[in-house]
């Protein structure tokens, strides 16, 4: 008797609703305004995890759709200029898209190095933007940090990437 | 025939291009957003989107900073625990150097309401505060913001200070009814008009996302140096004089630097200073009204009072001469009147002495009048000085100091030099 195989299917609700929803919950959670021992939480940009993860997954509609959203949350949420962290994660999201031939399949060290580069340059774009709006440079240290805290959010990528990459047959 | 029995039955798109077309139409979306995005132009500082992002994100980031406030305590109790011996060696040397100061504070506090009384001068009445809690914050370098709870209903509007226990903490960028958001000194878009407490050299305190804002607009040689403390200058109104920021400190890079009072603590709850501009700290009436006006305010006697100069009015209208008048003279040097030897002073509950330069000279000898503010008269009643400042004045405590509302200048750490 042949048995019935189990299919696995993952919808857009599995790999963007859900993982958008949760880096919303973790941008406005360590945006509280606690102080543990004496310091500050860190604030790393939870949607460049998935700005990097999302291509590579698989190209979709909806991600950008959802990147948009996530970059005007994160905007109204600081009181930035609204639209900065949207251009700039979309940035990211097409730089990616237009590379994955070159970066599937490679080793975790190469991804890390990608995730690091492509956030590095969002972090200069949105630099050189907000220079330019405010009529002032913001501090080069400050931004090193937050890109530091947000590049070590890259176990959180690749852990997307493996979780959802061949996660259903009709992503290949 | 259907569609896909037409000529395209075969024809698929490539699932990139499909993605590449949504990143080009979301990143148009974007920067349309981002050129059209006037804050500054409202006139509550926010456009519908933003205000009502804030309103619903208010009460979401209270509840989600519950917790983390709980464990920040908690880490505080942890290394409370640890430190309290060094911390108590250090609050016993604060508190050896703040009696010292006190003393010094409650002289210069007594020869400053006498100046003010000799001299006429209207202070700056106290500033009405309303208090709030910071629930979310962004500290990144592009964006330096809290969110308060408190909003238009509180009477908060753009512009007001912000200061916590330690000192100024930025200004009110947005407001709702129930919540604004705060600019921080540290944001990138913040420009303070600061100034060098010791020397008096004004300045302009620039924010760039970091921890330590920078000074810049800084003239003269020798107007500053590590240590200086930097109050505001009030200059441009939007934040009243004297407010405490921070200590100077050379930056690695050799610029001038701010260590913020501010962040000696953690900013949960904050102050906002109801303060719009100097025109409203005064009534126009009381401005144009003449420096002697306080003495046509004194209270009625009181029946008891009115009973005791019936009294006394007809025996020293029958004997002028021979008994002394009963009133203090203008004309008499305070050293000269002994309050033991000087006849008792019929004076009204509430009556405050007069100033100086008021002499009753005009008024008949005999009458029973309230004494001139000589230091003999201040030390015989130590009430409170002439009432030379309009109504809105803060009350005072027996030990001369104010009740709510505190003013901005005599917040803790606030008025200390």
């Amino acid at each position: 008797m042949r048995r019935g195989y189990q299919v696995r299917v993952v919808g857009p609700q599995d790999w963007i609703l859900i993982p958008a929803l949760i880096a919303a919950a973790l941008t406005v959670l360590f945006g509280t305004p606690a102080r543990l021992f004496h310091m500050s939480l860190p604030e790393p940009i939870f949607p460049m995890v998935l700005a990097f993860a999302w291509p590579l997954i698989r190209p979709s509609v909806l991600a950008p759709a959802a990147l948009l959203l996530c970059g005007l949350f994160l905007d109204l949420l600081w009181g930035g200029s609204l639209g900065l962290w949207a251009v700039v994660m979309l940035g990211v999201y097409g730089v990616i898209l237009a590379v994955r031939g070159l970066i599937q399949g490679q080793e975790t060290l190469v991804l890390f190095f990608w995730y690091s580069g492509a956030t590095l340059v969002a972090y200069a774009v949105a630099w050189l933007f907000v220079t330019l709006d405010a009529g002032a440079a913001p501090s080069i240290f400050a931004g090193l940090l937050q890109a530091a805290a947000t590049i070590a959010l890259f176990p959180l990528a690749n852990l997307v990437i493996e979780r959802f990459d061949d996660g259903d047959v009709r992503f290949r | 025939m259907a569609f896909r029995d037409g000529p395209f039955e075969n024809f698929k798109v490539p699932l990139v291009w499909t993605a590449a077309v949504a990143v080009v139409v979301a990143g148009v979306a974007a920067v349309l957003l981002l050129l059209t995005d006037k804050r500054e132009n409202t006139a509550n500082g926010y456009g519908g989107v933003r205000g009502g992002f804030d309103q619903a994100a208010a009460p979401v980031g209270g509840v989600l900073s519950a917790p983390v406030r709980w464990i920040g305590h908690l880490s505080d109790g942890v290394s409370g625990y640890f430190f309290a011996v060094s911390e108590n060696r250090k609050l016993k040397e604060q508190l050896a150097d703040m009696q010292a100061l006190r003393d010094a504070n409650i002289t210069l506090k007594n020869t400053n309401d006498r100046y003010e009384a000799l001299l006429g001068i209207r202070t700056e009445p106290a500033i009405r505060m309303a208090t709030a809690r910071a629930v979310s914050e962004s500290r990144g370098p592009f964006s330096n913001a809290r969110l308060i709870d408190a909003g238009t209903r509180k009477g908060i509007r753009v512009g007001n200070p912000v200061v916590n226990e330690h000192g100024l903490v930025g200004r009110v960028v947005g407001t709702t009814n129930g919540v604004s958001r705060v600019l921080l000194l540290t944001d990138v878009a913040s420009r303070t008009p600061v100034l060098i407490d010791r020397s008096d050299a004004r300045a302009i305190l620039v924010g760039d996302g970091g921890g330590n804002p920078r000074l810049d607009f800084l003239r003269g040689q020798g107007t500053i140096q590590a240590g200086d403390r930097v109050l505001t200058s009030g200059d441009g109104g939007v934040f009243p004089r004297g407010l405490p920021v921070g200590v100077v400190a050379r930056s690695i890079d050799g610029s001038w630097r701010v260590k913020l009072f501010a962040d000696a603590g953690a900013i949960d709850f904050v102050r906002v200073l109801l303060f719009q501009s100097f025109d409203q700290l005064v009534d126009p009436a009381a401005l144009e009204a003449p420096p002697l006006a306080g003495l046509q305010t004194a209270p009625a006697p009181s029946p008891e009072l009115t009973a005791r100069i019936e009294a006394v009015a007809p025996a020293r209208r029958q004997a002028p001469a021979t008994q002394p008048a009963l009133t203090t003279t203008p004309s008499r040097p305070p050293a000269a009147a002994p309050s033991a030897a000087r006849p008792p002073v019929i004076r009204p509950a509430a009556a405050t002495p007069a100033r100086p330069t008021a002499t009753p000279a005009a008024r008949p000898a005999n009458t029973i009048s309230t004494p001139p503010s000589t230091a003999a008269a201040r030390k015989a009643n130590p009430q409170p000085p002439a009432p030379k400042k309009k109504s809105s004045a803060p009350a005072r405590r027996p030990d001369g100091t104010p009740t709510r509302p505190v003013p901005y200048n005599r917040m803790s750490n606030g008025g200390a030099r």
